[in-house]
């Protein structure tokens, strides 16, 4: 099952979403510079909006370099796999009705396995680049997706169980009275917690650590390279936001406004609060993490599951 | 765990406060009257160059950045011949203007003194030079020096005493 128009969705969905996460760059600096009484960009355009563009053009025109101890195949390969990961994500994502590219019956599995695929893309960069900061971040990207994958998966089955499908839109549809935060709340907060990991977002960004390893991963990418890196990094923002918004706010539902229009300030509100987290939380360190993600989340996670299944199961 | 969400509510709380960035070239800031700014060379009240090239300034300054040559006028005024301060290197330290005898160098509060050229920020006497007094207004060096020059001679100066005739013996 496939929407009315596919590819004016699809190019649709690709400009919003692109330049969303464009415009991101300076949303976050500006709210980032709000948080902590300053100003950040203002001088760019009206509102300093134009600094995305100045950023733009100043990321492609900087050196492509590719180090020459570097894996040149596979450190070209790696930005691309996160961009790629993540857009695919966005296909299966219903924004309101009709908009949407792929209604697949699996489609929340189908995130759950990309958003999996895209720590690859850490992990190749940080390894192709030969260099030993590059490597421990790739190192803590696969440790940090251990401890928070499994406990990301477990989170969400209660909604699934709640809406009886893997579909997105049916999922959506069964919120139509009760949006699922409600009977979820649980599953929601640690879903929200596992998204800014797989985001990897501060206060979960260990691979990128630029305070102990230069840059992580990305230490030796530069010009675009590394902008498909920070885009990707905004794309994956977006799309946690969509999907929270989706999972358990009901995606487009809410009254009075277009469909649409209560999408994009469900899922802005939730990029604001992961920028709020940036501005107020400090880094984990990653044993923490671990620690966090396999002794307090994943047994919370099972719990959540069994009391949902148990109530679910109880009153059908 | 609840410290974690106390520390972001306490951080999102700041979006009402005041920002306290000064948007400079619209806004400025509050600067004291005092501020060692850029440095200029002034005049005395009858309009000569107050500079007697001693050299004290260059000698004072911690980055070198002044250079001057010393010369005589007709009347055997010390007066230099070039002057030229690097603002390029000036850290405003403000120490030539303490080892100047004659107050003649002086800092000023302006700063706002940026180029494009790098060589535009070596400044020459002639824009050095400023017409007024500066900070002391009434001062004149020669005036109150025992420093003979062409029309003074010893002990016609302010408040000197004429010079003690050594060939005589009387106390």
């Amino acid at each position: 099952m496939t929407s009315p128009h596919p590819f004016a969705s699809i190019f649709g969905i690709l400009i919003v979403v692109l330049s969303l996460a464009a415009l991101l760059i300076w949303v976050e600096r500006r709210l980032l510079a709000l948080w902590q009484d300053r100003y950040g960009p203002n001088r760019v355009g009206p509102f300093g909006l134009l600094q995305v563009v100045a950023d733009m053009i100043k990321i492609f025109t900087k050196e492509d370099w590719i180090p020459p101890f570097a894996n040149k195949v596979v450190f070209v390969i790696a930005p691309a796999i996160i961009m790629v990961t993540v857009l695919l994500s966005f296909a299966v994502l219903p924004i309101a009705p009709g908009i949407i590219v792929a209604d697949l019956n699996v489609a929340l599995l189908f995130f759950l396995g990309m958003s999996s695929l895209g720590v690859y893309s850490i992990v190749l960069a940080g390894w192709s680049s030969g260099n030993k900061y590059s490597l421990l971040g790739g190192l803590r990207a696969a440790a940090q997706m251990m401890s928070y994958e499994v406990f990301m998966g477990m989170s969400l089955m209660g909604v699934v169980l709640l809406a009886g499908s893997f579909n997105l839109t049916t999922i959506v549809e069964a919120q139509k009275n009760l949006w699922f935060v409600v009977p979820q709340f649980l599953g929601f907060v640690l879903f929200l917690i596992a998204g800014v990991a797989e985001a990897r977002r501060l206060p979960f960004d260990l691979p990128e650590a630029e305070a102990e390893l230069v840059a992580g991963f990305h230490s030796e990418y530069s010009g675009m390279k590394f902008g498909m890196f920070f885009v990707g990094e905004y794309l994956g923002v977006i799309l946690i936001s969509s999907m929270i918004t989706v999972l358990f706010l009901g995606g487009w539902k809410g009254p009075w406004l277009p469909p649409i229009a209560w999408f994009l300030i469900k899922m802005f509100a939730f990029v604001c609060f992961f920028i709020l987290l940036r501005a107020a939380l400090p880094r984990l360190r990653f044993d923490q993490l671990m620690s966090l993600g396999w002794k307090v989340m994943f047994p919370l996670a099972l719990a959540n599951l069994v009391a949902t299944g148990a109530i679910v199961t109880a009153f059908r | 765990m609840l410290s974690v969400i106390r520390t972001i509510w306490s951080v999102f709380l700041h979006t009402f406060h005041r920002r306290v960035t000064i948007q400079y070239p619209k806004q400025k800031a509050y600067l004291a009257p005092r501020t060692r700014g850029r440095i200029i060379l002034s005049r005395d009240p009858d309009g000569g160059e107050r500079c007697v090239a001693c050299h004290l300034c260059a000698i004072a300054c911690p980055v070198d950045c002044i250079s001057l040559q010393a010369t005589e006028d007709e009347n055997e005024r010390r007066y230099p011949e070039f002057f030229r301060i690097n603002f390029s290197r000036c850290i405003f330290c403000g120490y030539c203007e303490d080892a100047c005898p004659t107050y003649a160098i002086q800092l000023t509060p302006d700063f706002e003194m940026s180029e494009y050229n790098r060589q535009n920020l070596v400044y020459e006497k002639e824009d050095l030079l400023i017409d007024g007094p500066g900070k002391y207004p009434g001062y004149n060096y020669w005036r109150v020096s025992g420093v003979r020059i062409g029309g003074k001679d010893k002990g016609e100066a302010e408040n000197e005493a004429p010079p003690v005739d050594l060939h005589r013996l009387t106390p």
